[in-house]
């Protein structure tokens, strides 16, 4: 029996399996194993996806994807010329610099408590689309620069774990996830601060509240709450910076 | 009644609304007794507890007691923030141009949390009035004697509530865990607490070198004097906050301090351990990024226990919101 092929009784070749293991099977890729072995050429697999799961696992592992890419992300940065250009004891080069500190210290946290065969793999990344060397793209410009990047996915990050929270059912992984959240949200508004200052609570991610004419607290519209983001709208941003094979999807978390 | 009508016409007046309906399964997660079909007879209740939920209006189900009271610890730390800011922006030039914008959003959004947790909370709300700011002292006891006459006091005080506002969310998310609503709504507000949270340490960082606006963004934190020039996130314990030794309880731990891996406890912001896992490396790597103590203990905000987040908050209380039953 060559590599490729898959026999009736289901048995994956070696090393297919383990793009398989764990949460990350896609529905295309179990599909070919379901093929007869009357099938003769080598099967090509389809391109696949990594379904972060559902429950505690899927809400952490979604969690973890972001990390992942914001970590690439920080770190990808650093040999770009807008990076490079800072003055080492500069305030721009202190916050980047923490920014990747912390995203690492954090996916080192989820390899530690998702159990081999739950986290999800090691995602690849593309950034090709990013200006590295611009530390502010104009808006409507073909490739977005270095802050505009870190924006939204410190935004998403935020949005990511609030909406995660609902799927998790051990009190002690919440805590853990809350202890995170807030400081998706510190970097969030310190890189917004960098973008345009005082933008930290803009309209685009917290449901500004308006006054009512009264001066009571609490008359008015809106809510002052963070705004809720779907995990569609959230993929939609961050899948174009994972590579074709690493692209996520979140089919249980519903 | 054409129910799909209705929801757009209300996508006019919320164009937020599709997302606060719980969608396919959720809701029936949160009907209990309804089960999967609905029958005639039960559907105008069900519509309006699909509503009730979705704009955070108490249904006809009371809050459990520790729910109710964690949420209105949540709605009394609002109006302590409510007031300060109010009471900050009607404090002459104490706020200059360049930070009214910002201390009157923060302001907006505690207002905000104040409708949205007095909606949950319904009839169960420590109080159909609202306090006034007569309710609190937020000279502590005139610890900050000129904290609506000294911008850098008012500051430190501004930092010191958002961060202890922060903790606090997060000490009590896990009650609120079978709650998805509830939980959801609280974590929102949290975030929007972590984001003042860091505007403020941004702001006072610039005020200690004398610049405001845009360039206190770019002024550096300085971990040799984190309470004047902090990072915009916690770094250990703040070296005490912006007033040690009074403040360190901000940045302290909570009860119980120490706990296993399967149980909720409150350590100090300089924790490192996290759910059994270690998170400051033994071996020391040259390779950014370096993690040290520092970076180890800013990626994680600690939560703080209720009665340790009341201990602090009842200092900024007056003697009026003492027969108000603050913070109690």
């Amino acid at each position: 029996m060559s590599e490729t092929s898959l026999s009736g009784g289901g048995q994956l070749p070696r090393r297919a399996f383990l793009q398989y293991a764990g949460a990350g099977a896609s529905l295309a890729a179990l599909a070919l194993a379901g093929c007869s072995d009357e099938e003769e050429q080598p099967i090509v697999p389809a391109v696949t996806t990594v379904d972060v799961g559902g429950t505690d696992v899927g809400a952490l592992n979604f969690v973890y994807a972001l990390k992942q890419v914001e970590l690439a992300f920080y770190t990808a940065l650093r040999t770009g010329t807008y990076y490079t250009g800072l003055a080492p004891d500069s305030a721009e080069k202190q916050i980047l610099d923490d920014l990747q500190k912390h995203e690492s210290v954090h996916g080192t946290f989820f390899r530690s408590l998702l159990t081999v065969g739950s986290a999800i793999r090691l995602l690849e990344t593309d950034f090709s689309n990013v200006d590295l060397n611009t530390r502010l793209s104009a808006p409507g410009a073909a490739h977005p620069g270095v802050l505009n990047v870190a924006m939204a996915l410190e935004d998403l990050g935020v949005a990511a774990c609030n909406g995660s929270a609902r799927f998790i059912t051990n009190a002690q992984t919440l805590l853990t996830l809350g202890k995170i959240v807030s400081v998706e949200a510190h970097h969030a508004a310190m890189v917004r601060d960098l973008v345009s200052y005082n933008s930290f609570v803009d309209n685009d991610v917290v449901e500004v509240f308006t006054p009512g004419t009264s001066g009571t607290p609490g008359d008015g519209t809106g809510t002052g709450l963070e705004r809720a983001k779907s995990f569609t709208d959230i993929l939609a941003v961050i899948n174009p910076y994972l590579k074709e094979g690493s692209k996520l999807t979140a089919t249980q978390l519903v | 009644m054409d129910f799909f009508k209705l929801i757009s016409d209300l996508e006019k007046v919320d164009p937020e609304v599709y997302e606060r309906l719980d969608t396919r399964r959720r809701v029936f997660r949160y009907a209990p007794g309804l089960g999967k079909a609905l029958s005639a007879a039960a559907l105008p209740a069900f519509m309006g507890m699909l509503f009730n939920k979705a704009y955070g209006q108490g249904s006809a189900t009371t809050l459990p007691a520790p729910v109710a009271d964690v949420l209105n610890l949540a709605l009394q730390l609002e109006y302590l923030e409510y007031h300060f800011y109010a009471t900050g922006l009607s404090s002459g030039s104490l706020i200059s141009a360049a930070n009214r914008p910002a201390i009157t959003a923060v302001r907006n959004d505690e207002s905000g949390h104040i409708k949205v947790l007095r909606g949950a909370l319904n009839t169960q709300a420590f109080s159909s009035t609202d306090p006034t700011a007569a309710a609190f002292d937020y000279t502590a006891g005139n610890r900050f004697s000129n904290v609506f006459t000294d911008a850098a006091v008012f500051y430190a005080v501004a930092q010191s509530f958002e961060d202890l506002g922060v903790r606090a969310y997060k000490g009590v998310a896990p009650k609120l865990l079978t709650n998805k609503t509830l939980l959801e709504t609280a974590l929102r507000i949290h975030s929007v607490e972590a984001r003042h949270a860091a505007h403020i340490r941004t702001l006072r960082r610039g005020l200690h070198a004398g610049v405001e606006g845009p360039a206190a963004a770019q002024t550096p934190a300085q971990l040799s004097n984190l309470p004047q020039r902090p990072k915009s996130w916690v770094s250990g314990t703040d070296a005490g906050g912006p007033s040690a030794p009074f403040t360190a309880a901000i940045y302290g731990a909570g009860t119980p301090a120490i706990g296993t891996a399967s149980q909720i406890f409150f350590p100090a912001e300089s924790n490192t351990l996290q759910t059994g896992n270690e998170t400051l490396p033994s071996s020391t790597s040259t390779t950014p990024p370096v993690i040290d103590s520092a970076a180890a203990t800013e990626s994680f905000d600690e939560g703080l226990n209720e009665t340790k987040v009341k201990d602090i908050a009842l200092f900024f209380r007056s003697g009026q919101g003492a027969s108000l039953g603050l913070f109690q």
